[in-house]
């Protein structure tokens, strides 16, 4: 039975037509899918939805009512929550307090009830799954995932009865997103309509009742679930055959490139006596859990962390210093996991950002040259592909594909003989994925070694050569493409999740 | 490899508003006005106080706001290389300070050393002073780096401890006479705060050569590119191979650097060198940083806009005096265009972000 109904909705920015006369239909007690590559108008509609963006032309409809969603405020007073993709979380604050921040329990009409706050809070974390989370934890000390696990409880403290979800899993390992489709799956029976917008095609086919695919800000397809299989999906997000979604690297593996050996960093999140090598030609993923120490791993070959014990050879040559200049001077490049806090410089340009780490490289007589930058930074560009306004506009009006390869152009530019990308595809679309897929094949067969991490199965399946996996800071496992399956891949990863390792 | 990407350019997605073209034109100029704001404003400034006082816009006038305009200028050059990567320099007044002691004990009592009292020429002299502010800087930039000290608490500790130092060189009391004498071979400091070449003050030719040095190293530089990243984002300067310690470091050396040769440009117009020489000068150099556009977060800025936010404040100040304002109004004057200033470079950001994500 539908229960939030678009009809005709259209949004202009602008020249802009973001959403082009959408009738979208959730249901009550259903989990309704959204799909659609970034820029689809997915984000648009939820954002009128949830009462942030009024619609150029249109109405919506809730429970047979036609109503005026004038602020977020408004949607929530008629029921309906939304969880964003970017965290809204204090970090400074502890976890009960940014449950209630701007709704606190009082006591005598003025102070807040900590006590109650707290034991709210616990309440909400066990439906969670995470009874061992203590409320008086600051946000700020906890891993990413259950950070996310925190903004989607403050959304379960309100009696919902519609709670928009925007890629609420991005962040989450698999044994925190199957407690969030546990928790799905309970709102569901208690008649919540839930709408679930996500880029994981095997996450969403396991809790979707309902999916719908956007394109280019219209409504391409409508169906039921049941009726539809993985492939369907991506034929409707993309307008093209899924076979062509990754390229497999298959050119001929050569010399050794990087020789790791008893690498070990303590901290919370250790890396424990990995010992891994990377071939010219091959492309090597590691595949594992949130906080199982891959970051770690590759920040610490990348020089950001000091390893405690362990050598890296790189071409046959120990690299001693462990510094980042010496390693990316050694052939070393990392392409980081999260590209706003480590990958870019926002205030800067296209171009500019594109040739940080080669600067030095476009002097005359001490002077940077203009003519070289821009004639290096348009070859990148071609190159890869990126998509911009033009190269002096600042990097952050870009999508998150092409920031990533701007990224990526960066890296490239240090000549490195090894390049290290820490989740390339997180959070860009499936078009973008597939670019990034074949970058990293043909820069294998460049002779190039490339090592990838991963938290997509799929992903790590296709693309990679060999796989390694790791749990608690060690590799427990290593597959070849040719034996490599997801059944072997998560029971490698999953001896220690996450929350076991979180003090 | 072929471009994959499958969305649709959006603007293509619908028939533009009819009015949309003439929108954006409006923004463009409106980005255009706001960017040059200070130019703006200094333009107003000089129209306003030309309308009311005939001794304005003489030439002798200008020469003699422009001396003024020099000190401050230098000064918030320096500081604007601190804040552009994110930090803050409180430290430059009194940097100054010391800076002015230490050549004024240098001119006037020479340097006791075993064999006796030694003094040096001029330029050796205007040679130390800087090199004590360089000093100076390099010591904020390792407590700062290396010590993890916030730079505005680094900073405000070393504007007392360089204050205090200033006062202890001459126990608090004044070099009066820096003028030198031909058997010490120590004539001339004159020459650089009070002499004219080609008609123009020597001070406000130093403050020419001080600006284009800064604008080549901060815009034609890897130097100074290193140094937008480092307050742009620096863990993406980071990981880009950038030694951000030494980055920092190197700011702070060159504020402390500008910092002393104000303070011996101060000294060698008074002609005598005092232990509170350019006490409180760090808050006009940081609020003319602030009013030629530099963000206090880092990564954006001009030293182009600092020297004009330096033209701003010194022709207000002394447009205000000469017009007969009370000094008790200059200052709430001044305090409501520095804050008003930082809105509009806010409004400017509002207004560049939306023109660029309409254009994308």
């Amino acid at each position: 039975m539908s229960f939030l109904e678009a009809r005709g909705v259209s949004k202009n920015y602008g020249g802009v037509r973001a959403l082009k006369d959408v009738t979208f239909t959730a249901y009550r007690g259903k989990v309704n899918v959204l799909v659609g590559e970034n820029g689809a108008g997915k984000s648009t509609l939820m954002k009128i939805l949830s009462g942030s963006e009024q619609p150029s032309s249109g109405e919506i409809v809730l429970d047979g009512e036609p109503v005026v969603l004038g602020s977020p405020r408004a949607a929530q007073a008629l029921g309906i929550g939304i969880i964003h993709q970017e965290l809204s979380l204090f970090p400074n604050l502890s976890i009960a307090e940014n449950m209630f921040a701007g709704r606190e329990l009082r006591r005598a009409g003025r102070f807040v009830d900590a006590a109650a706050q707290k034991r709210r809070t616990r309440e909400v974390l066990g439906r969670l799954g995470q009874d061992r989370l203590d409320p008086d934890t600051l946000v700020g000390d906890l891993p990413i995932g259950q950070q996310q696990l925190v903004e989607i409880g403050r959304a379960l403290l309100e009696d919902v009865r519609v709670l928009i979800m925007d890629e609420p899993t991005s962040a989450l390992s698999n044994h925190e997103v199957d407690v969030l489709f546990e928790v799905m799956a309970d709102l569901r029976s208690q008649d919540v309509t839930v709408i679930y917008i996500s880029h994981k095609l095997d996450e969403f086919r396991r809790i979707g009742d309902w999916v719908t695919v956007f394109r280019d800000g219209a409504l391409v397809a409508h169906e039921s679930m049941d009726k539809t299989d993985t492939g369907w999906i991506v034929r409707q997000m993309v307008g093209r055959d899924p076979d062509s979604l990754y390229v497999r690297n298959s050119s001929p593996v050569g010399e050794i490139l990087l020789d790791v050996r008893g690498l070990r960093v303590p901290g919370t999140v250790r890396v424990d006596d990995v010992s891994l090598t990377v071939r010219a030609g091959e492309v090597v993923g590691i595949y594992g859990l949130m906080g199982a120490g891959r970051t770690e791993l590759m920040e610490t070959l990348m020089g950001m962390r000091k390893a405690a014990a362990g050598e890296v050879k790189i071409k046959g040559r120990l690299e001693g210093y462990g510094t980042v200049q010496a390693r990316m001077a050694a052939g070393l490049a990392l392409v980081p996991e999260d590209r706003q806090r480590d990958g870019l410089v926002q205030t800067m340009s296209v171009r500019d950002n594109i040739l940080l780490a080669t600067v030095a490289r476009f002097t005359r007589a001490g002077l940077l040259s203009g003519g070289a930058e821009q004639r290096t930074a348009e070859a990148k560009v071609r190159e890869l592909a990126i998509r911009m306004p033009g190269l002096a506009a600042t990097v952050t009006a870009l999508s998150g594909g092409n920031q990533q390869k701007v990224v990526l152009a960066r890296a490239l530019l240090t000549e490195p003989v090894v390049l290290l990308l820490d989740e390339p595809t997180r959070g860009i679309d499936v078009g973008a994925k597939a670019q990034i897929a074949a970058l990293m094949a043909e820069l294998a067969a460049r002779g190039f070694g490339v090592l990838f991490i991963s938290s997509e199965l799929a992903e790590v399946i296709a693309m990679a050569d060999r796989v390694l996996v790791m749990a608690r800071g060690r590799i427990t496992a290593e597959f070849t493409a040719q034996n490599v399956t997801e059944e072997a891949l998560v029971t490698a990863s999953a001896s220690d999740s996450v929350l076991e390792a979180t003090p | 490899m072929t471009d994959t990407h499958v969305a649709a350019p959006r603007k293509t997605a619908g028939a533009p508003e009819p009015d949309a073209p003439r929108n954006q034109a409006l923004a463009r100029a409106a980005l255009l006005l706001l960017r040059g704001r200070t130019l703006v404003v200094l333009v107003i400034l000089i129209l306003i106080f030309s309308a009311i006082s005939s001794e304005y816009l003489t030439q002798s006038n200008l020469i003699l706001m422009t001396k003024h305009v020099a000190i401050n200028a230098i000064l918030a050059i320096g500081v604007t290389f601190v804040i552009l990567t994110g930090g803050i320099d409180l430290s430059v007044g009194s940097i100054a300070g010391l800076a002015s002691m230490v050549a004024g004990g240098l001119l006037f009592k020479g340097l006791n050393m075993p064999g006796g009292t030694v003094f040096f020429s001029v330029a050796v002299v205007i040679v130390l002073g800087i090199a004590v502010g360089a000093l100076v800087g390099a010591l904020n930039g390792v407590l700062i780096t290396r010590f993890k000290v916030a730079p505005f608490i680094a900073t405000l500790g070393m504007l007392y401890v360089a204050r205090g130092l200033a006062q202890l060189h001459s126990n608090g009391g004044t070099y009066p006479d820096l003028a030198g004498s031909a058997a010490r071979g120590n004539e001339g400091f004159h020459f650089i705060g009070v002499d004219s070449l080609l008609g123009i003050p020597v001070a406000v030719w130093i403050m020419v050569l001080v600006a284009v040095a800064a604008i080549v190293v901060t815009t034609k530089t890897p130097f100074g590119r290193r140094i937008f990243a480092v307050g742009g984002n620096e863990r993406a300067a980071v990981l880009s191979g950038i030694r951000v310690n030494r980055v920092k470091i190197a700011v702070y050396v060159i504020s402390g650097a500008c910092a002393a040769l104000a303070g011996l440009l101060l000294t060698s117009e008074l002609g005598a060198a005092y232990p509170d020489t350019a006490t409180t000068y760090e808050l006009n150099a940081i609020a003319a940083a602030v009013l030629g556009g530099t963000a206090l977060a880092g990564g954006r800025g001009t030293i182009i806009g600092t020297v004009m936010g330096a033209f701003v404040i010194g022709f207000l100040s002394d447009g205000l005096v000469l017009v007969g304002v009370s000094t008790f109004w200059q200052s709430v004057v001044k305090g409501a265009v520095i804050v008003f200033a930082v809105i509009t470079e806010q409004a400017q950001q509002r207004l560049q972000s939306g023109l660029t994500k309409r254009t994308a």
